[in-house]
């Protein structure tokens, strides 16, 4: 807020910065403040953007894939996909990769958080708390550099935005699915994406965005809400913003293969019945995602950081106040809970006593 | 009897007349008694499925058979829910081809794999198909049985894996793990049509590996191969499983032929061009070569490893024990050390 005053300050005074006299028409009335965007904008470029983004969802949803096409890179050169016997051992890991992605002199520092191992266990009960610690201790870590002495290179690692992969083959949302998004939708931006949707036919996709967005309401679910377009855009913007958000949840599909269709080389994937093009909006929302993503970035930090980053914040500081009492209370209440599931061990194993004497004896 | 035997079984060229022949005495005329005997009685086939929701379970069921006879299909009021705990539905049918009649009875498990804790989810199904063992095994020890004894023990048992392209998960190794002991288990990569054909090999020779490490032996089994006919074409189905497949109750026209079907804007999947999926070769070894083998095995294997452990557990009198000893859950390592 303060570096709009000084630049106004400055403007006003007749100093124009690295000449640009000639943008100052000497009408009457005419400040010159009007300018400020570009200076802003200036020093945006320079400084660059950054952004970091989750993805989650269970293995074999393609989301490494996508990820790769939506940037045009590849994030993960190395990559291990580990067999299933050790797929029963692993929990949920998180693994930040950072790239420099440079776009017309535009800088963009994209932090992509994969969250491998989420959902592959028998039993799933635990497999968000790490999801959740990490979201917690970005905006705990943010809250300190804040609060700091030295604020002039605060690094932003918060989750602005978290792709979730709901898979094809369901009728709509799984358990686990409701239960994930229930608990970070107070956390982070949702967006979520039907994945490998070249599996679905026209009337399959249309009925389970149906289902989906129905059993989201129903849940009391708070995925990103595209904001509507301002009054003041032009038509083209508008339609764009209107068909954006009718095409919630995005049906996509990733590729980086390169395939010759009709001359041209797509990315695509080629089966024996026909080539599904990447960038075709027939075909699948990939480039509606990916338009999505570009035009609503700074919103997308906008809503983290007024929305989410402030609810973190407040609970926080709210907290902080009261722990003193809460400790003590917390031990009471663990001695309790401590108690009970020793009498229900006890009876567990009771149980187990009787039926084993009860068995026809083989033994 | 022999003038019989000539309109119905096509000589062999240079086969001289019955009765001419000095050496020939019409034993081969005993095939047909036995087929005609069996067209009179009628078949049995149960078949289980199971997968997660959303698999097409119900469809390929429908378009193995070519008619309604999945669960989905009788009892349409029955939304696309997930049940909050595993359901065992069964559906029987009579359908019958060329003056074959069969009882085909088709057992679907509703919320497998759909929960968030999975745990145990393959108890149930197995406490199900040991019932069945079990109640075949009462008929049998009973001093006055019926003549032909009603046959609900489940010959095969399709089992869905999703198509992840990467490798089996945790609670596929589970289940087949446990299952493949007592039931037939033919594993099928379900909406095979997101997978291209080079992730398709890829996944199968995972998903073989993956099997092979976890020492899981799924239909046709190595061990039961009975000669070395038997082993060579065996042999070649297990190079192939487990199947991609791809399931259609829809016709579309293609190429001026009418086929079943998944239209999308980039092109026709034909359910039974081999090119596309392998649900042809499903078909041909679950009804047409292999259905009487996967019945033999029940009933021969399976059902008897189940019988003896059982009638060594009741060392007295079996029949005046109720079904209250009946095992729902049998551990797993007395039936791999009883085998």
């Amino acid at each position: 807020m303060f570096s709009f005053v000084a630049g106004f300050r400055q403007v006003a005074s007749g100093m124009s910065q690295s000449g640009e006299k000639g943008k100052f028409p000497e009408a009457a009335g005419y400040v010159g403040f009007a300018n400020l965007p570009n200076q802003v904008h200036r020093k945006s470029v320079k400084k660059g953007f950054e952004f970091t983004l989750m993805v989650v969802g269970e293995s074999g949803l393609g989301k490494s894939t996508l990820i790769n096409s939506l940037f045009l890179t590849d994030l993960y050169p190395e990559r291990y996909i580990p067999g299933a016997a050790e797929k029963i051992e692993r929990t949920v890991q998180i693994e930040a990769s950072t790239v420099e992605i440079e776009e017309r002199g535009v800088k963009l520092r994209l932090t992509v958080v994969d969250t491998p191992g989420y959902g592959d266990a028998i039993n799933s009960q635990d497999c968000f708390k790490t999801i959740i610690q990490y979201i917690d201790n970005q905006f705990e870590r943010y809250l300190h550099d804040e609060s700091g002495l030295n604020r002039r290179h605060i690094v932003d690692n918060r989750v602005h935005c978290c792709f979730y992969f709901i898979s094809p083959f369901g009728h709509g949302l799984k358990p686990l699915d409701v239960e994930f998004m229930k608990a970070i939708h107070s956390k982070v931006n949702i967006v979520p994406v039907i994945a490998k949707a070249d599996t679905l036919t026209l009337r399959e996709r249309d009925r389970l965005k149906r289902r989906i967005l129905d059993e989201i309401s129903e849940h009391g679910i708070r995925i990103y809400q595209l904001p509507d377009a301002d009054s003041d855009e032009d038509e083209e913007f508008k339609e764009q913003t209107r068909v954006l958000k009718a095409s919630i949840p995005f049906a996509v599909i990733g590729s980086n293969q390169l395939i010759e269709v009709k001359g041209k080389k797509i990315r695509g994937r080629l089966y024996p019945w026909g080539v599904v093009e990447v960038e075709n909006p027939e075909h699948n929302d990939f480039l509606k995602l990916r338009t999505m993503l570009v035009t609503h970035m700074q919103d997308l930090q906008e809503v983290t950081q007024d929305l989410h980053y402030e609810n973190f914040r407040s609970e926080r500081l709210k907290r902080a106040g009261r722990t003193v009492e809460e400790e003590v209370l917390d031990k009471d209440q663990i001695l309790l809970e401590k108690e009970a599931e020793l009498r229900r061990m006890q009876q567990m194993i009771a149980q187990m006593q009787a039926q084993m004497k009860m068995k026809p004896g083989d033994d | 009897m022999a003038d019989t035997a000539k309109t119905t079984h096509p000589q062999p060229a240079g086969r001289p007349e019955k009765g001419a022949e000095f050496g020939y005495v019409g034993i081969d005329a005993i095939l047909e008694q036995m087929r005609r005997k069996a067209m009179k009685q009628g078949f049995e086939l149960n078949i289980m499925v199971v997968g997660q929701s959303g698999l097409g379970k119900s469809t390929l069921i429908n378009t193995l058979f070519k008619s309604k006879v999945s669960r989905r299909s009788v009892m349409p009021s029955d939304e696309e829910r997930i049940p909050k705990t595993i359901e065992i539905k069964s559906v029987s049918h009579d359908i019958e081809e060329k003056g074959v009649r069969m009882k085909l009875t088709v057992i679907d498990t509703p919320g497998f794999g759909d929960q968030i804790n999975n745990e145990n989810c393959w108890q149930p199904i197995m406490k199900f198909i040991n019932e069945q063992y079990e109640q075949y095994l009462q008929e049998e020890i009973n001093i006055s049985r019926k003549k032909r004894i009603p046959d609900s023990r489940v010959h095969c048992c399709i089992y869905f894996i999703p198509p992840t392209g990467h490798c089996l998960r945790p609670i596929d190794i589970e289940f087949m793990r446990h299952l493949s002991k007592v039931v037939n288990i033919v594993p099928v990569i379900a909406k095979a049509d997101t997978l291209t054909l080079e992730e398709r090999d890829f996944f199968k020779q995972k998903i073989r590996e993956d099997l092979r490490v976890n020492e899981i032996e799924v239909y046709p089994q190595k061990e039961f191969d009975e000669d070395s006919e038997d082993r060579m074409i065996n042999d070649k189905i297990r190079e192939m499983i487990p199947f991609a497949v791809v399931g259609s109750d829809q016709e579309y026209q293609v190429n001026g032929k009418r086929l079943l079907g998944r239209k999308t804007r980039w092109g026709t999947v034909e359910v039974e061009n081999t090119a596309h999926c392998e649900f042809a070769y499903l078909r041909d070894l679950l009804i047409r070569t292999h259905m009487q083998n996967l019945k033999d095995i029940t009933s021969s294997i399976h059902y008897e490893v189940y019988r003896v452990r059982r009638l060594n557990e009741n060392n007295t009198h079996p029949s005046d024990q109720p079904n209250g000893h009946s095992n729902g859950v049998p551990t797993h390592e007395v039936l791999s050390h009883e085998m």
